[in-house]
């Protein structure tokens, strides 16, 4: 039974690592970096949230889309602003830096305006606990929605790269950008709406990572951040259901090895696996292998 | 594709790294903060001073703003408290007290330097730090400098490991020891389950010695989970593994910020049992936004509860209240005895403010064994010549949202 409820847990936090891993592998394979600034857009989310409930009192579902507005806005500027410049000028390393300042950008803006004290942030899911086998396991309510957006999510972005015209301008800009350009496609409006996308899922991230685990501190999206990253490498980065496979595998393993092996190491195990995949299938589990041409 | 992975790789690695820096040190507010203090405080002492030109000037170091700032504010309060009253009623010997307080953010980096701002201002005395981490750093520095350094609350061993220093609340292994007598005495519990930080001295140092006492308390360690700074949301496997294990009590040697996500999730798991911790939960009522239903009936070992019926902690009370408007926790209880230890050994060394820093301190390290006082803490509190405090441990539990006296 606390096997089961182990499971449970660890598909709920894998599955929040799912979400922000889609972020990161979206904007990976579209604009060929790393946008490490993605883990604070979801600490941004999570204020937004914490002020419009519990400071404005407005009803959580607006909270949440206010959030997922903010959040798409601030996505893009960001790309506008400290990545687009630097795409078309230096080397892909350049960006990677960039979004390292980028990120500590955010998290110093946070203690700023909202100072270093951990809030406790009151979830936004309403639904009830459920309790089965006469109260030895018990699946929370934001465990149940976790999960279900997590679904839907997947779901939705395939159906928008298969089926929409500006999903098919994406899969072309992440094949091939020269030839996706020559053929017409508008290239960094393609990528400005990777980053819109990727910064809304951010904020669905933020919002039910502080609901599962109630507190919010401007280094809350820090550590969640980095450890979907390894689920997206995991998972092969680039490729949307690896990062969900990814995200899922890795919150079970974090889960299982806290409870079985250890609960300090929980951390050094879950790096310990990316090194191990990375050594078996540099590519990650469902990671294309593409040639590169000279 | 190779290649861009390991430029990946090699800069998450990077990035964790970073980050890892970044979590303890909450930069951009503190200089602010630390102006502020500085400027406030000697701007006050001065008019003091003016009468005759002699001050004591006394320091204080603590985190007014960070994960510990509850503790930090209410030393920096409940010091300031002290030292008004104080100079309302002539100062000490006559010489009014000129009092300092700089931010540390729980950092020991930026308490090192919170100490040198203070050496710069001419200090003669040291109420710090507040916080163990630090605690242990500056004392290094003050033992260097030959400096009195008084802590009202770092309870590690090593935070007050040279002679010229001593503390108000109990050390660590105290703590530990203690809430395992208390525990077993109160037949409280036999089966236990501890949740403690790994990363954290002050954790995994009253975990130790909890554990070392449960064994002749009759207590048996069902579960011992740890956890550390960089996985402090998820508690659901720790809080499991008790339940699974038929834990009656948990045991959070922990600060108030995780305890208030366990609560919560020992909530929703719809597990029940009594937790108790000790002065690290102590805060626990005042986070933002935390719903105080979830922290009903937990209890804690602490030397002070605001709602005692002796005169000393009444008034104290509601002169804490009167100036910051909120209740007075216990870290406000141990600066307001530390400032009144300060007084009652200079009073009793005979010091005077013209003498050095290290003359100073020479004179009040013999002095502290010798007095006596009664204070918020204690009755008849005294020190040995090891800066340990000997007094009674107490206990309080959470009723109504409020500490209750046990």
């Amino acid at each position: 039974m606390s096997l089961l409820s182990y499971l449970i847990n660890g598909i709920s936090l894998g599955s929040v690592y799912a979400i922000i891993a889609l972020g990161y592998t979206m904007v990976y394979g579209i604009a060929k970096m790393l946008n490490f600034a993605h883990g604070d857009v979801i600490m941004v989310g999570g204020y937004v949230v914490f002020i419009m409930t519990s400071g404005m009192g407005l009803p959580p579902v607006l909270a949440v889309l206010v959030s997922m507005l903010v959040c798409t806005v601030l996505g893009m500027v960001i790309e506008r602003v400290a990545y687009k410049p630097l795409r078309m000028a230096a080397s892909p390393l350049a960006v990677l830096i960039t979004a390292i300042g980028v990120s500590y950008l955010l998290q110093n803006l946070a203690l700023l305006l909202f100072g270093a004290n951990t809030k406790s942030f009151k979830s936004v899911v309403t639904i009830p606990p459920l309790v089965l086998a006469e109260g030895q396991l018990t699946i929370s309510g934001e465990t149940i929605v976790t999960i279900i957006a997590c679904i839907v999510i997947m779901a939705g972005l395939t159906l928008f790269i298969k089926k929409t015209r500006a999903g098919q301008a994406m899969l072309a800009v992440s094949e091939d950008k020269g030839a996706a350009q020559l053929m017409g496609i508008n290239v960094n409006g393609t990528i400005a709406l990777t980053f819109a996308i990727g910064s809304a899922l951010a904020a669905v991230a933020g919002v039910l990572l502080c609901s599962t685990y109630p507190s919010l501190s401007p280094y809350t999206g820090a550590m969640p951040g980095i450890k979907a990253f390894v689920a997206a490498v995991f998972g092969g980065i680039g490729s949307i259901p690896g990062a969900m496979i990814g995200g899922i595998l890795l919150g079970i393993i974090e889960i299982l090895g806290k409870a079985y092996i250890s609960s300090q190491m929980a951390d050094a195990i879950v790096f310990a696996v990316l090194i191990v995949v990375l050594l078996v299938k540099p590519t990650g589990i469902l990671g294309k292998e593409i040639q590169e041409k000279v | 594709m190779k290649r861009f992975l390991s430029i990946a790789v090699a800069s998450a690695m990077v990035a964790a790294a970073l980050t890892g820096c970044g979590g303890g040190a909450s930069d951009s507010t503190a200089p602010a903060e630390g102006t502020e203090n500085g400027s406030t405080a000697p701007a006050e002492g001065d008019s003091a001073a003016a009468a005759d030109g002699a001050v004591f000037k006394i320091g204080g170091i603590g985190p007014v703003t960070g994960a510990a700032a509850i503790y930090g504010q209410a030393v920096k309060n409940a010091a300031q408290l002290a030292v008004d009253e104080i100079n309302a009623a002539g100062g000490i010997n006559g010489v009014p007290i000129e009092f300092n307080f700089q931010d540390d953010e729980h950092d020991a980096e930026k308490a090192v330097n919170a100490y040198n701002t203070l050496k710069d201002w001419d200090m003669q005395v040291l109420l710090g730090t507040v916080t163990s981490t630090p605690c242990t750093a500056v004392v290094e520095k003050t033992h260097e400098d030959n400096m009195f350094h008084l802590t009202p609350s770092g309870s590690a061993v090593e935070s007050i490991q040279y002679d010229n220093a001593f503390r108000v609340c109990f050390s660590d292994p105290n703590q530990g020891t203690a809430s395992a007598q208390y525990i077993g005495e109160n037949g409280l519990a036999t089966k236990v389950a501890v949740i403690y930080n790994s990363s954290d001295v002050y954790s995994s140092g009253i975990y130790q010695t909890f554990a070392a006492e449960a064994g002749n308390q009759g207590l048996e360690i069902v579960s011992a989970e740890a956890f550390t700074a960089d996985s402090n949301t998820d508690f659901s496997v720790q809080l499991q593994k008790a339940k699974d294990a038929g834990a009656e009590l948990v045991f959070l040697p922990i600060y108030y910020t995780e305890a208030s996500i366990i609560l919560g999730q020992a909530d929703k798991m719809g597990y029940k049992p009594q937790f108790f911790g000790c002065d690290g939960l102590d805060g626990l009522l005042t986070v933002e936004d935390f719903d105080t239903a979830l922290a009903e009936g937990v209890m804690l070992l602490t030397p002070f509860a605001a709602d005692a019926e002796d005169e000393l902690t009444q008034n104290f009370v509601k002169a804490y209240q009167d100036a910051f408007g909120d209740v007075p926790n216990q870290f406000a209880a141990d600066a307001y005895d530390g400032i009144y230890a300060i007084k009652a050994a200079i009073e009793k060394a005979g010091v005077t403010p013209d003498m050095s820093a290290s003359d100073i301190c020479d004179a009040l390290k013999v002095s502290m064994t010798e007095i006596s006082i009664d204070g918020l803490t204690g009755l008849g509190m005294t020190w040995g010549a090891d800066g340990e405090p000997n007094k009674e441990p107490k206990a309080v539990k959470i009723t109504n949202g409020a500490y209750a006296a046990m």
